[in-house]
């Protein structure tokens, strides 16, 4: 099984950030911290932070007011659902599954661990 | 910001160190130059700060010729030397000695990284351990607000919680008009403040390119040994392989695995070098 190690430091701090909407920690016209404190707090380039805002930013997640800062965009909440249910099945899904099959679950014994627990 | 043409330099006649160098840098840019042992880090880092010259070719900083050594240029350079020696006063004194050579010097900045790093201000300098010196040169040097910092392995010495200061220092650094170059062994200290890669090897770049294109281009991943995935370049881990994969667009993109690259580009650096031609 080739897998790939670990995910770039923007993606960690965007899947951050979708955490935080997805648990409803930040809502519609939050303002977010700044690209300066977010790389500060990850210790990297602030070009490399100005990334996840960038993504995010394209996924109409968050909005820039210029001058202002950064704030989370009106239907945060969906667009973020979406956008990690996406990257899910895309990403953490196929090691799953492959994992699944190596140690032989079924999806039903799987199921059963599942509402049990 | 910074153009370095054709630059030619030996120490030693028959050795020469630089072929016709090539290196253009811009502001607001981190750049990290690796190199292996005696590549020549150092001295270009000296080349460009004006302490030597070049045979042949020219280093250029801010539109003029780094030889001519003007004060208008030499007041937007700072280089921070692997080795240094400092004079037997304190922090205090030593910058209100040479803070006037820099125009936009910032005492204020200084007080605030100083106190981050825990540097006794009031001791002499020669007093202090050598990482305590570092970290008082790295404070001088962001507080200088030149233009280009030249930085020779800069956490060298540094303890364990004063490497990661050191991070979170170079990124609160307001850093969009100036041009910072780190020379480094130590990748994993770094390697999140960089935002570009640059590689030197027989007398030559061999390799510049920006984090994100690096990410877009090349995918860093673990294959197991039954793999059919082609990699530009691999080497034996444990349980398979830690290989530099050219990166679809479709595929998601992985964390920069630095060693790894720095070893591809110096044994397979035309491979690795095509990826990023379009």
């Amino acid at each position: 099984m080739d897998f790939t190690d670990k995910e770039p430091i923007y993606k960690q701090i965007s899947d951050y950030f979708c955490q935080q909407i997805l648990e409803k920690k930040w809502a519609p016209d939050d303002r977010v911290p700044s690209v300066r404190e977010i790389a500060v707090q990850m210790e990297v380039n602030p070009n490399t932070a100005m990334r996840a805002f960038q993504l995010l930013q394209d996924e109409d997640i968050l909005v820039n007011k210029r001058g202002i800062g950064h704030f989370i965009a009106e239907g945060a909440y969906q667009k973020t659902l979406d956008l990690q249910r996406r990257e899910f099945i895309e990403n953490d899904l196929p090691y799953f599954f492959q994992k699944m099959n190596l140690l032989g679950f079924s999806c039903n014994e799987l199921e059963k661990i599942y509402k049990e627990s | 910001m910074v153009t370095v043409e054709k630059l030619t330099f030996a120490f030693q006649k028959n050795e020469p160190l630089f072929t016709g160098l090539d290196m253009r840098l811009e502001a607001g840019n981190t750049y990290g130059l690796f190199g292996l042992n005696g590549a020549g880090k150092t001295t270009l880092l000296n080349q460009l700060s004006g302490m030597l010259f070049p045979h042949k070719g020219s280093c250029t900083v801010l539109g003029e010729n780094v030889k001519k050594r003007l004060p208008k240029t030499m007041s937007e350079i700072y280089i921070l030397p692997e080795q240094f020696d400092l004079p037997k006063i304190d922090a205090e004194i030593y910058a209100e000695l040479h803070a006037p050579f820099y125009p936009r010097f910032d005492h204020t900045y200084l007080s605030e990284i100083l106190n981050e790093f825990q540097v006794d201000r009031q001791k002499n300098l020669t007093e202090l351990s050598y990482g305590q010196r570092k970290k008082f040169l790295i404070a001088f040097a962001l507080s200088t607000n030149s233009k280009l910092v030249l930085m020779d392995e800069p956490t060298n010495g540094l303890d364990i919680p004063s490497k990661s200061q050191f991070r979170k220092i170079m990124a609160a650094s307001d850093q969009s008009n100036r041009c910072f170059l780190i020379s480094t062994h130590q990748v994993r200290d770094l390697d999140s403040i960089i935002d570009h890669v640059i590689v030197l090897n027989n007398g030559k770049i061999i390799f510049q390119q920006s984090v994100m294109d690096i990410s877009t281009t090349l995918s860093f991943e673990k294959l197991s040994d039954d793999s059919d995935k082609i990699a530009l370049y691999s080497e034996d881990v444990f349980g398979g392989k830690a290989a530099i994969i050219s990166k679809n667009k479709s595929s998601k993109e992985t964390q920069i695995d630095l060693e790894l690259l720095f070893n591809g580009i110096i044994q397979k650096q035309e491979l690795i070098n095509n990826q990023f031609k379009s």
